[in-house]
Formats: structure tokens, C-alpha cells, sequence
């Protein structure tokens, strides 16, 4: 027994080591698989939003955090300003400053760049790690260690968390992912200890990202249906109540969300599910104080007052909601609710790509093989049905629906996508090697695993199969129950006898076995190549630099970087530069020159100002930027490079968010036949437009392929400054007052000079 | 200009001349050669001048002077001595050591005089030729100060076209140097002469001591002007094999300034037409064997640069961002490794650095050149040693797992030109064992935290050992235990009734009742075995405090799974009998009816409470 005892602990042991080791590399892979970019690229924050929190680090390392808190940032949304301090989710820029802070205190020189380029990386494989517990407390270590692998290259959270995408999904999913952890590990250990952790994982959650709310629904929804369905225990009560009271009261204390944690309507579900669970945890414990003949007249009793009450509280809360204008939920949120609301309300909203829904392809492309997996990982989490596992499911299913609202949600989606693929998996190959197992008597007696409870097993002969059908049911049964309860981790590495017999029931034939294997591992390994493929090709791109392959090898595209080093080292530190709000945190953060409006778009009419501008004609446009003691003019034009985003294209979201503000721009002017073009069958309104004439500079427009309709012109009231290497980024200056007059009739001189046209010609030729 | 002297030299002992008063000796300029170069932005002057002394003292110092306006924009200066009949290249010579000196009374104003100590004192009669370098920077003025992008880049450039100087000159010329362009205009005096790029003054004749001729050149040039309005260059040393330079730049373009618009459709169209004056690219020339190059600037790696090297030297090809028009500015950053054993020498237990001062870049002008030399932490004994006056400082620099800080030199030089390319040396002690520190820091660091995570998890944390909750955790593991082992006891006995159970299904199908009744005495050997085992745990747990919870359950369950084997027992030998009897099928179900009955639910139930303690 002892010699047993000795034996089993040292392959406790010995299992232990092997699962942190897997572990680690899980880590390991995590971090190198999102290294492509600084690999094929450079080391360089990637795309919009990531500048700008790199933009609040580098302000909060350089100036502490009791300024970043008052931090009132007058570089943009000129003449406005932003309160950064209370408009922030902090919890990305904080974690990225105390890194650079630990570093730097060790006297290790990284700067804060660097910092910020590989936060994302690391937290993925904190991530992971977090996948790992999650899922190992829902079906153990084998379960847990396959979906951290699954996690570790889901391209979906591979696309937000490559090195160099520092932004506040990075570390939220990996705080999601932690909550969650901790929320089950609560409910299955009913431990005060994790029920505070889970609510300062909460908290975190809440300073690192919006999607917050999905945690504040989702918890309550799991509740509710935990005691709708009969599984109220103290556990749920312990897990469920002192998150709600530590976590608002945490969540209130983040400025960006402040009283919103307890006002908006996002929060009320959790209330109603706290309210709700004392209840029921008060009808609990009167029923077992009180005598079954008792609490039938106390119900009765109870559920008379009772419901007077609630109905009046429902009213109250209902008129509460229906007294806010967008009935106490946030434009996004709605949007969420109901996918066709931002369309219809909120073009700022719709008009961020992320924010449309998802198709079909996008699915496989994100989540890959999993997609298929999931299904079977649902199907396992049934049998049996625990209280984490039903959590999983109910995550499952919201995540779903979210993703298909909003490509962005995608990201929730695959955390979920991957622990019940692993589950899937690992009781797949739980099920094929253990058919493999027991039809190879050869290896069933080597194999220390069987000798060690073998005593049950090999005196029982295989006349098990054939136990009546009422026993069985009942083992059923029973095992069902026991393994649902067996939810500390301890009792799931010694099965009792009970479920070794059913295990045994599910033998299957070998061959089958061993074909289903191999499939399996060829699913795992298409779904690897896949990963690693859009790691490296298809989310690796910073944005900033656009290259391109063709047949004279590589080209690059630095135009960005060079408009933005132009303005930065060739203005006045104090001038104003107005260009579409895409471009707003890029100008700030990489050229510091203060903007009119920026991605963070809290403000609709001031975004709609310059769009309106941007759709004016010239000397209308030239009125509106002077207003607003605008400088420069930065557009974005793609035309001579074939770059799509540019913003001939987003032009009809600025009209569109124009005319939602200033009704005298109409979208149909710009539009011929309902048709968007720019060639000569465009509308003079279209042609005449500032954004428009500012982009044009080619004859012929690569993105789409037409030729632009309105050629030789000549600015009057701007002067082109600066235009990038290959045109992308085109910088123009407003021209003093005093020179329009003497502008006007240099134009109507140029339109007669024969040069100008000779020289467009020379320009056709020109191999860029 | 305070001027401290740091002149090395091989042959000529160190001198340091405090100021004195200065005769004008007898010297006269036999002969006055000078050229001058345009075609860059910076301006060379060259001058070999024959000296003989016609007075009766012995001459131990010459004389040079400079217009205050061109002496402000000085930037290097050296007197060689040309001791060959033929055309000595200059940099053949050594350099004269020389000392700025207040003018004497009689000397005009605004003039800067330096004067040039000589090896030995100038005999009578004697005569000597001296070439003497000079350098110039920012003296070539853009007219007109601002052009459109179309224009071309003109410039102004003033000097007297007789040799400012304090002796008498017998003959002299100027050879003025153009770049190949136009030329606007220049000053027509006698003996001029323009062949091809060059324009030519004199040959003048006994001129007097400080004659002043003045002559402006005005004449295109577009070259690049660019001027570096701040360069640090940092040169960090380690022990480990590398010495890694990161230069800092502040360029901008010191020419013409551009207005008006920028049309990059003009400049693609016709780049050296729109926009001539403008720069593309620069070229770095970096020493052999430089590697891990980098070019960037504060927003990221930028791509337009080009790397190609042989066994002399390493050409970088740099081109910023965007080309530089006049007043545009530009700011990167250059970086390389270069293997250690090329620059850093040891001698008499000291260690140098022998490494180039200035920029690697071409024609540069620089204002303001910073040079910061890191030498690894635990450096002693620093003393630099330039060949040309700088400032100096000392700062500490924290680093990789630094705790002392690293000694950094730190020399300033204004106005520096290629010219200043000379190697300097840096002295220092250091001890080869402090190399090992940092590894050491790093391996001890790591081993202290393996030891304290093992200590942890042995070392049992709790603050008190006989704290009443402890105990009762004690106590409740110990209950745990206990419970844990009447469960696998139950389990075990469970397992044996199914013997029982499948020995009797043994029977139906074989009949065999000798097996059967076999079967029945191994299992109840082996239940009342498993029943004496269950009673020490039971003992235990009866005594314990912490169990009076779960002792009713788990009494219970004994109970029941009592109550159980007798019934299977009872069930048994009413099957055995039966079969001894050899009754119908029927009739021995009907007989095990009520047994298999209570069977069923008592199995049941003792599942229920079994699930119920495993809970626990």
C-alpha cells in the first residue's frame, strides 16, 4: 500500500512537472507566435488606437500618475480638449507603466516603447494561462492544458495581440479570462479568498475595458439560471453576492465608469440577480428552520407580499430606465442589443468597420477549426452538467451571439471557442486512448495506471457489460452526480470505481480508435498551420507601413510615419491640424501637433464640423478650419498606390456624419444614381468638395479604378505643403486671408496655361 | 575662446603658451599661395606661405590673422610645415602647435590673431614654408535668404583678395575653387581671371602688412547644406566584445530657405530642376567591420537607407524621410556595433579607447558635437585626451543590472567639422573580474528565488502553531482523512456485493453451486475483514469533536451497508437454495422479490450518503 501510495504521489509529481513545463512553452508560444510583426516589420506600435494609449504611457511615465489622473490634454479635440484622466480606460496604460517602472527601477533600459509593443504579447500568455485554470477547473488539467494550446494561437485574439497592438483587448482578455477563472474556482470551492481575488480580478477587468459588461451580464445570467434550474448552494451565494458588492464599489472608483457602475442599465441585471439570490438564499434557510407543512403557509404568505413588492419595484425601475433618453443603455450597448440600432442612430458608430457585423468566412478565419469543435465541447460539457460547465456553455452561447452583432466581440467569442474545443478534444482523445488502452492487454498491464486501481478492474470481468438496465441507469445516475460534484481538482484525478466501470462501457473498437486519432491530430495541425499563417500573414501588418509584393521584390510604404515626422519637425509646436478623425491619435502621438478631432469620437457635432468642412466646397472649407484655427490639412489619398482606406473612401461616412448635424449636406448630392464615383460622371458637388480636390493629384485613381473626373484645378484659399513619397498622405496649408483675392485670379489663369497639362502628361510616365 | 592646449604630438614637446606681449618680428611673406574651396558648404583655405626672417632676432613664432567675421565661424585650424621641395600633402607634416592671442596695440581692430609656434627659432635669413589649413562654416550666405522650390540655391561668399596678415607680402595669388554651375557674379578686380570653375586673383606684389582688398563671389551651389544643430554621439564600451555607438541627430538644412508650396508633383517630375537645392541623402562612412546598423528616429525604423561594406570601411546610405528643403528639419538616430578589439588597447596596465571623434557622415557641419564615452561599471582612472580643445564633464549612466552606475566622459566641441575626424583616446583602469558581477547578480538572483519558492512550499506558513483555529483545521484534515477512508472501505465492501451479485448471475447461466457457495465464503470473509477495518476510523471519528457533524451519515451509511450484506447474504443463499432445490425460474423471483426490493433501495441510499460524505 505504501509502495503504491509512493509510487502514485511521485506520478502526482511527476505529472505536476510535466504539466508546468507544457505549461511554460504554452507561454513560450504564446509570446513567439505574436513576434512576427516586429519580425517582418519593425518594433513599432501598431495602427490607431494603440497610439494614443502609448501616447497617455509615455505621459503617465514621464509625469507620474497623480497627473495622469488630472490629466486635461489640450493637444486635441481643439478648441475642446479632453480630460484623458477621467475618459480612460487606465488599466492597459497602468499595467504598461508599472512594467517600465519595475524594469527601469532593476536599472534595465527599456524604453517605454518597447514596453508597450510587447504588453500584448506577454498578456496573452498570462492568458493562456488563465485558459489553462478556467478550463481545468471545469474539466480538469487534460481539458485545461488543451484549450490553453487552442488559446495560445486563436488567430482572433492573435489579430488584437500581436507585438505592437497595444490596446486595451490585449490585457482585457486575459482579465475576462481571469474572472471567470476565479468565479468558477469560487463556486466550486465556496472559498471567501477567491470570491474577494474574483473581485479584484473584476476590477482590473473594469480598468482595462469596456467589454466589462459582459462579465457584470454574464455572471448574473449564469446565476439566474444556477437557481432557476434548482443548483442554489451557499457556493453560488459565496460567489456570486460578494462579487457584486466589492466589484461595483471597485468599479466605481475607475473614473471613466464612476457612477455609471450602479446608474446605467448594463448594471441593473446584476442588482435584480442580487437581489433575487437573497431571496432565495432567505427561502433556504426558512425551509430548513422550518417544518415542510410550515414554510408551505410561509410561502404562501411571503408570495403574496412578496409579489406587491416586486411589482413595484419593477415599476419603479422601469420608469427609472424609460426616463433616460437611450433608456439608460449606451449607444454601443444598444447596438448590441439591437444590431440595426447604430445604423439607424449613430453613423459614428457604424461607421467603424470593427463594428459591423461579421460574415461567414470571418468566423473561419478567426476561430479556424474550432468552429466545428465547439458543438462536440458543448455536448461534453452536458455530461455531466456542472455548475462550471453550464457556465461555460452560457458563455458559449452569448459569445456567439455577440461576435455575430459586432466583428469586434469576435475577441470574447474565442476564449470561449477555445476551452470547449479543448474540452471537446481532450475527452475525445480521453475516450480513443483509453479504447487503445484497454484492447492492448500488453500495455494495460505495463502501464502503472491500471495496476494501480486495477484491483477493482481485473477481478471484475467483463460481465459488467451485460448489468441490468436498472442498474445501470442508476450508476448513471449517480455518477453523473458524483462527478458533478466533483469539482475540486483533487477529486478528479481519483475517479471512483463507479465511473471507471461507465468509462469502460464507452470502449471503442480499436481501429476506429486509432483513425480518429489520427484525424484529430491532423484537425490540431491544419488548425496550427492555419494560426501560425495568420499570425504571419494576415494580423502582422502595423498598418502603418503598407508594403507591397511584386515582381522587382518588396516595396514599402512609409508615408504615414513620413507625413507625421514632416509635421512634426517642420511646424510650429502649436499648430492646429485638421484631418478625418482616423488619423486624429496617429497626429498626436507621432507628429505632437495638436488636432481638431480624434478616433476617440466623444464628440458627434465636433466630428460632424470637419466632415462637413471636408465635404464643402473650398472657400466654405476654408472658413470652417480658419474658424477653428486650423493650420494644415492632412488628407489620406490611395490612389496613386492602390491603398483602399483612404478617405475618398470614408468620404461618405463624413458626409453622412455631416449632414447628421448640418442638414444643409445631403448625401444624395454626392451621389449619382445612388452610385459613389468620382470619375467625370460625378456630381459637381461631389467635384467641387475640399476632400476631393485636396486627395486628387493623378489622373487616374488605382483603389478605384476610374478616371477622376475633375483634373487641372488650382487651389485658391489652401497651399499644398507637403505630400508623401508616394502621395499617400498629402498636407495642405491654409493660405492667409489677405492672398485670396489675388488667388482667385491666379486661377483663372492657370486654367489657360498649356504647361500644367504637359506636365500631368510627364507625370504618367513617372515609374512611381 | 578659452583655449587650454591638448596637443599630442610625436616629435614636438607639449608646449602651453600663456599669453605674452607679441613684437611684430621681421618677418617677411616671400610668397603667398592661397586656395580656396567652394564647392561645399564648408569653406577650406588653404595657404602655404614662405616665410623668411629679415630681421636679426631669432623668430620662434608666426603671426596669423583672421577678420573677426570670418574668425567667428572658424572651426579648424592647423600650420604645418612643408619641409619638402615638392607639393607635400599637408597631412604629411605634423601640425604646428598654435594658441589664440590677444592683438597687439598696434594691430588694427577687429582681427583675431592666432600665432604658430615653431619648432626651433627662425634664424636671420633663414627662410621656411608653412601650409596653413583653415576652416570655415556657415560663411557662405544664401541670397536671396528664401527661394521658391523652383530656384536654384545662390549664395554670397566675401574675402579680401589681398592675404590679411600682418607682414609684408612680396607675391601672392588666389585660386578660388567653384563648384561646376553658374556663376551670378564676382568681384572684377585686377588680374582676374575665371578658367572653367575656378576663379583666379593675382598674381599682387608687395603688398603692405593688413591690406585689405574686398571681393564677393555670388554663385550657385547646391550641395547639400546640411548642418547637424546638435549631434550626440554616445560610445558605450563592453568588456564583453563590443563597442556600440548610437548617434543622435539634429539636422537641418542650412541653406537657402524654402516658401511658397511644395508640389511633390514637380519634385518627382523633375527632382534636380524642382528642387535642386534639397538634399535626398546622406553618406555615412562607418569604420570596417561595423554591424548590427540601425537607422530610425523616435517613431520607428525608417526603411530608405542602404548597407554595403568591404575590409576598409562600411558605406551606410542614409536618406531621410522626406528630402530637406532649405530650413526644413529632420531628427534620427544611427546606431552600430563595432568589434571591441579594434578600438580598445591596453598599455601599462591601462586600457584605451582609440576611436574617431566626429560624425562618420560627409561634409557635415556641426554645431554643437557631443561625445559621450560609457566605459563599464567599475572604471577607474579616466582621463581623456583630444587633440583639439573641448569641454569636458563627467555623468553616470544606469544600465543593464547596474548599481554604481557607469563613468561616462563626456567632451563638447562647438562647431565641428570632418576636419575633427582625429582619433582621441580615453584612458581607464578596469578590473577584468567585475566583468563576472552582472552573470553573478543574474544566477543569484535566479538561485535565491528557486530556494525561496522551494522553501515555501515546504515551510508550513501558518503564524501560530496552537492557535485554536489552526488546530481545528488540523483536526478537520485528520477528519478528512478518516471520512475518506471509510469511504473507500464502503466502496470496497460495495464492490464485493457485486461479486456476490455476478456470482449469482454465474449461477443462472452455468448452475454451478459449488462455485456459487465458493464465492459467498471468500466475500464474506472478505466483508467482515473489511468490517473490522471499518472500526478503527469509526473509533476515531466517534472521539473527534470536528466529526459530530458528519458522524450520523457516516454511522448510517455503515448501517445501511450492514443491513445491505445481510440482505445480498440472505438474497444469496435463497438463490443457492433454490437452485439446490432446482426450482423454476419464476419461482425463485418471486422468492427474491422483496430482497431484491429493499436491495435496490438500500444500494441506492448508500449511494446517495456516499456522494453525500465525498463531499466533504
Amino acid at each position: 500500500m505504501a509502495a503504491t501510495d509512493a509510487q502514485t504521489s511521485l506520478r502526482h509529481a511527476f505529472g505536476n512537472v510535466l504539466a508546468f513545463f507544457i505549461l511554460i512553452l504554452i507561454g513560450v508560444l504564446a509570446f513567439s507566435i505574436r513576434l512576427f510583426s516586429v519580425i517582418k516589420y519593425e518594433s513599432v506600435i501598431h495602427e490607431f488606437d494603440p497610439y494614443f494609449n502609448y501616447r497617455v504611457t509615455q505621459f503617465l511615465t514621464k509625469n507620474g500618475i497623480y497627473d495622469f489622473w488630472n490629466w486635461f490634454d489640450d493637444r486635441t479635440w481643439y478648441p475642446l480638449g479632453r480630460v484623458i484622466g477621467g475618459t480612460v480606460y487606465p488599466g492597459l496604460t497602468l499595467t504598461a507603466g508599472t512594467l517600465w517602472w519595475i524594469l527601469n527601477s532593476l536599472n534595465i533600459p527599456l524604453s517605454v516603447e518597447t514596453v508597450c509593443v510587447f504588453t500584448a504579447p506577454i498578456f496573452s500568455a498570462f492568458a493562456s494561462w488563465a485558459t489553462y485554470l478556467l478550463t481545468k477547473e471545469v474539466k480538469g488539467p487534460g481539458a485545461g492544458l488543451t484549450a490553453a494550446v487552442l488559446l495560445a494561437m486563436v488567430p482572433s485574439y492573435i489579430s488584437r495581440s500581436v507585438a505592437g497592438s497595444y490596446d486595451n483587448e490585449a490585457v482585457a482578455i486575459f482579465a475576462l479570462i481571469f474572472t471567470f477563472y476565479l468565479y468558477i474556482k469560487t463556486l466550486n470551492t465556496g472559498s471567501l479568498f477567491y470570491a474577494t481575488l474574483n473581485s479584484i480580478a473584476y476590477f482590473y477587468m473594469v480598468c482595462s475595458w469596456g467589454g466589462y459588461t459582459f462579465i457584470i451580464n454574464l455572471i448574473p445570467m449564469h446565476a439566474l439560471l444556477c437557481i432557476v434550474t434548482g443548483r442554489y448552494s451557499s457556493r453560488l451565494y459565496i460567489a456570486y453576492a460578494p462579487l457584486i458588492v466589492l466589484g461595483t464599489l471597485l468599479a466605481a472608483l475607475v473614473p471613466v465608469v464612476g457612477f455609471n457602475a450602479v446608474m446605467t442599465s448594463e448594471h441593473f441585471a446584476s442588482f435584480l440577480v442580487f437581489i433575487l439570490i437573497h431571496v432565495v438564499a432567505l427561502v433556504y434557510y426558512i425551509k430548513g428552520i422550518l417544518s415542510p407543512k410550515m414554510f408551505k403557509v410561509a410561502v404562501a404568505l411571503v408570495v403574496s407580499g412578496g409579489l406587491a413588492v416586486c411589482f413595484a419595484m419593477i415599476a419603479v425601475l422601469v420608469a427609472m430606465v424609460a426616463s433616460s433618453p437611450t433608456m439608460g443603455w449606451s449607444g454601443r450597448s444598444l447596438s448590441l442589443l439591437d444590431p440595426t440600432y447604430a445604423s439607424k442612430y449613430i453613423p459614428i458608430i457604424a461607421s467603424v468597420s470593427e463594428h459591423q457585423p461579421p460574415t461567414w468566412p470571418s468566423y473561419f478565419m478567426d476561430i479556424n477549426v474550432l468552429a466545428f469543435l465547439v458543438p462536440a465541447g458543448i455536448i461534453a460539457c452536458f455530461s455531466p452538467l456542472s455548475d462550471a460547465s453550464s457556465f461555460v456553455i452560457l458563455y458559449i452561447v452569448t459569445s456567439v451571439y455577440f461576435s455575430g452583432v459586432m466583428v469586434r466581440l469576435m475577441l470574447v467569442l474565442a476564449p470561449a471557442a477555445c476551452i470547449l474545443s479543448g474540452i471537446a478534444l481532450s475527452q475525445a482523445f480521453d475516450v480513443f486512448t483509453r479504447s487503445i488502452k484497454l484492447q492492448l492487454p500488453s500495455l494495460s498491464i505495463d502501464s502503472p495506471v491500471d495496476a494501480g486501481d486495477g484491483s477493482s478492474e481485473s477481478v471484475v470481468p467483463d460481465d459488467t457489460v451485460k448489468t441490468d438496465k436498472t442498474e445501470d441507469t442508476q450508476k448513471e445516475r449517480t455518477s453523473k452526480k458524483s462527478r458533478s460534484r466533483k469539482s475540486s481538482s483533487e477529486s478528479v484525478e481519483k475517479p471512483s470505481s463507479k465511473s471507471q466501470i461507465k468509462k469502460r462501457l464507452s470502449v471503442l473498437p480499436l481501429e476506429t480508435s486509432i483513425i480518429a486519432i489520427v484525424l484529430l491530430v491532423l484537425l490540431g495541425a491544419f488548425y496550427v498551420v492555419h494560426s501560425v499563417w495568420a499570425a504571419a500573414e494576415a494580423y502582422s501588418a502595423p498598418s502603418i507601413v503598407l508594403t507591397s509584393h511584386s515582381h522587382d521584390g518588396l516595396h514599402v510604404f512609409d508615408d504615414f510615419r513620413e507625413a507625421y515626422a514632416w509635421l512634426s519637425h517642420n511646424t510650429e509646436v502649436d499648430d492646429k491640424v485638421a484631418s478625418w478623425w482616423d488619423y486624429g491619435y496617429q497626429t498626436t502621438a507621432m507628429a505632437n501637433r495638436t488636432v481638431i478631432v480624434d478616433n476617440n469620437t466623444w464628440n458627434n457635432t465636433h466630428i460632424a464640423t470637419v466632415g462637413t468642412a471636408m465635404s464643402s466646397p473650398e472657400k466654405a472649407a476654408w472658413e470652417i478650419f480658419h474658424s477653428l484655427d486650423v493650420k494644415y490639412v492632412l488628407v489620406v489619398f490611395g490612389g496613386l498606390v492602390g491603398y483602399p482606406s483612404d478617405d475618398i473612401n470614408k468620404f461618405l461616412w463624413m458626409v453622412r456624419i455631416g449632414g447628421g448635424v448640418f442638414p444643409h449636406i445631403k448625401e444624395p448630392d454626392y451621389l449619382r444614381d445612388g452610385q459613389y464615383r468620382i470619375d467625370n460622371m460625378a456630381t459637381p458637388t461631389m467635384l467641387n468638395c475640399l476632400i476631393f480636390v485636396e486627395t486628387d493629384g493623378k489622373a487616374f485613381d488605382r483603389v478605384r479604378r476610374t478616371e477622376i473626373g475633375k483634373k487641372h484645378f488650382k487651389l485658391t484659399h489652401f497651399e499644398e505643403v507637403f505630400t508623401t513619397h508616394h502621395w499617400m498622405v498629402r498636407i495642405y496649408k491654409l493660405k492667409p486671408p489677405k492672398n485670396r483675392i489675388r488667388g482667385k485670379t491666379k486661377k483663372s489663369k492657370s486654367k489657360a496655361n498649356p504647361k500644367t497639362v504637359s506636365k500631368r502628361k510627364e507625370l504618367k510616365r513617372n515609374p512611381f | 575662446m578659452k583655449m587650454k592646449l591638448n596637443l599630442f604630438s610625436f616629435l614636438f614637446t607639449f608646449t602651453i603658451l600663456s599669453s605674452h606681449v607679441l613684437s611684430i618680428s621681421d618677418l617677411i611673406l616671400t610668397k603667398v599661395d592661397r586656395r580656396i574651396d567652394l564647392s561645399t558648404q564648408i569653406v577650406r583655405t588653404t595657404t602655404t606661405l614662405k616665410v623668411e626672417n629679415a630681421g636679426s632676432d631669432i623668430v620662434s613664432e608666426i603671426l596669423l590673422s583672421f577678420p573677426e567675421n570670418h574668425a567667428i565661424h572658424l572651426a579648424y585650424l592647423s600650420a604645418t610645415l612643408n619641409e619638402g621641395r615638392g607639393k607635400a600633402k599637408p597631412s604629411s607634416g605634423v601640425s604646428l602647435p598654435y594658441d589664440e592671442v590677444v592683438s597687439p596695440k598696434d594691430f588694427p581692430n577687429s582681427l583675431k590673431v592666432y600665432s604658430v609656434t615653431l619648432p626651433k627659432g627662425l634664424g636671420k635669413g633663414d627662410s621656411l614654408t608653412l601650409d596653413v589649413l583653415a576652416v570655415f562654416t556657415h560663411i557662405l550666405q544664401p541670397f536671396p535668404e528664401k527661394i521658391t522650390q523652383a530656384d536654384i540655391q545662390l549664395l554670397l561668399f566675401q574675402e579680401s583678395a589681398h592675404y590679411l596678415t600682418p607682414y609684408p607680402v612680396k607675391v601672392q595669388s588666389l585660386t578660388v575653387k567653384l563648384p561646376d554651375a553658374r556663376i551670378e557674379s564676382y568681384s572684377k578686380l585686377e588680374n582676374t581671371k575665371l578658367q572653367g570653375s575656378e576663379l583666379k586673383y593675382g598674381p599682387y606684389q608687395n603688398i603692405p602688412p593688413f591690406a585689405y582688398l574686398p571681393m564677393v563671389i555670388h554663385f550657385e551651389n547646391n550641395q547639400p547644406f546640411a548642418v547637424a544643430k546638435e549631434l550626440v554621439r554616445e560610445i558605450e564600451i563592453s568588456h564583453w566584445g563590443n563597442v556600440q555607438i548610437t548617434e543622435h541627430y539634429n539636422l537641418v538644412h542650412g541653406g537657402a530657405e524654402s516658401k511658397g508650396e511644395f508640389s511633390r508633383l514637380d519634385y518627382q517630375a523633375r527632382p534636380y530642376v524642382r528642387g535642386a537645392s534639397a538634399f535626398r541623402r546622406l553618406v555615412a562612412k562607418l569604420p570596417p567591420r561595423a554591424h548590427s546598423v540601425y537607422y530610425r528616429d523616435e517613431i520607428g525604423n525608417i526603411s530608405t537607407s542602404n548597407l554595403w561594406g568591404d575590409s576598409k570601411k562600411t558605406q551606410l546610405e542614409i536618406e531621410p524621410r522626406y528630402p530637406i528643403f532649405g530650413g526644413w528639419k529632420i531628427a534620427f538616430t544611427i546606431g552600430y556595433g563595432l568589434p571591441l578589439q579594434d578600438f580598445l588597447f591596453g598599455i601599462d596596465g591601462k586600457r584605451f579607447l582609440n576611436i574617431s571623434f566626429g560624425s562618420p557622415i560627409n561634409e557635415l557641419v556641426i554645431d554643437t558635437l557631443i561625445v559621450k564615452v560609457v566605459l563599464p561599471e567599475g572604471s577607474k582612472d579616466i582621463s581623456p585626451s583630444v587633440p583639439f580643445p573641448v569641454k569636458q564633464r563627467h555623468e553616470t549612466k544606469f544600465s543593464h543590472l547596474d548599481i554604481a552606475g557607469r563613468p561616462v566622459v563626456v567632451l563638447e566641441k562647438n562647431n565641428a567639422v570632418p576636419e575633427h575626424n582625429e582619433h582621441f583616446q580615453v584612458y581607464y583602469k578596469f578590473n577584468r573580474l567585475s566583468m563576472l558581477r552582472e552573470p553573478l547578480m543574474l544566477i543569484f538572483g535566479f538561485f535565491f528565488l528557486f530556494v525561496a519558492s522551494i522553501v515555501y512550499m515546504h515551510a508550513d506558513l501558518s503564524i501560530s502553531k496552537t492557535s485554536a483555529s489552526y488546530l481545528a483545521k488540523i483536526q478537520w484534515e485528520e477528519v478528512q482523512a478518516t471520512i475518506h477512508q471509510v469511504h473507500t472501505i464502503i466502496s470496497r465492501c460495495l464492490t464485493t456485493h457485486d461479486k456476490l451479485e455476478a456470482s449469482l448471475r454465474d449461477l443462472s447461466r452455468t448452475g454451478d453451486i459449488q462455485a456459487c457457495k465458493a464465492t459467498r465464503k471468500s466475500v464474506d470473509s472478505s466483508l467482515k475483514e473489511l468490517t473490522k477495518e471499518l472500526k478503527s476510523p469509526v473509533t476515531f471519528l466517534q472521539s473527534s469533536p470536528q466529526a459530530t457533524q458528519i458522524l450520523p451519515k457516516v454511522e448510517e451509511v455503515i448501517a445501511k451497508e450492514r443491513d445491505l450484506q445481510e440482505r445480498l447474504m440472505a438474497k444469496h443463499s435463497t438463490v443457492v437454495d433454490c437452485y439446490e432445490k432446482k426450482l423454476g425460474g419464476r419461482e425463485i423471483e418471486n422468492r427474491v422479490a422483496s430482497h431484491q426490493q429493499k436491495i435496490t433501495a438500500l444500494r441506492q441510499e448508500i449511494d446517495d450518503l456516499m456522494d453525500l460524505i465525498d463531499e466533504i
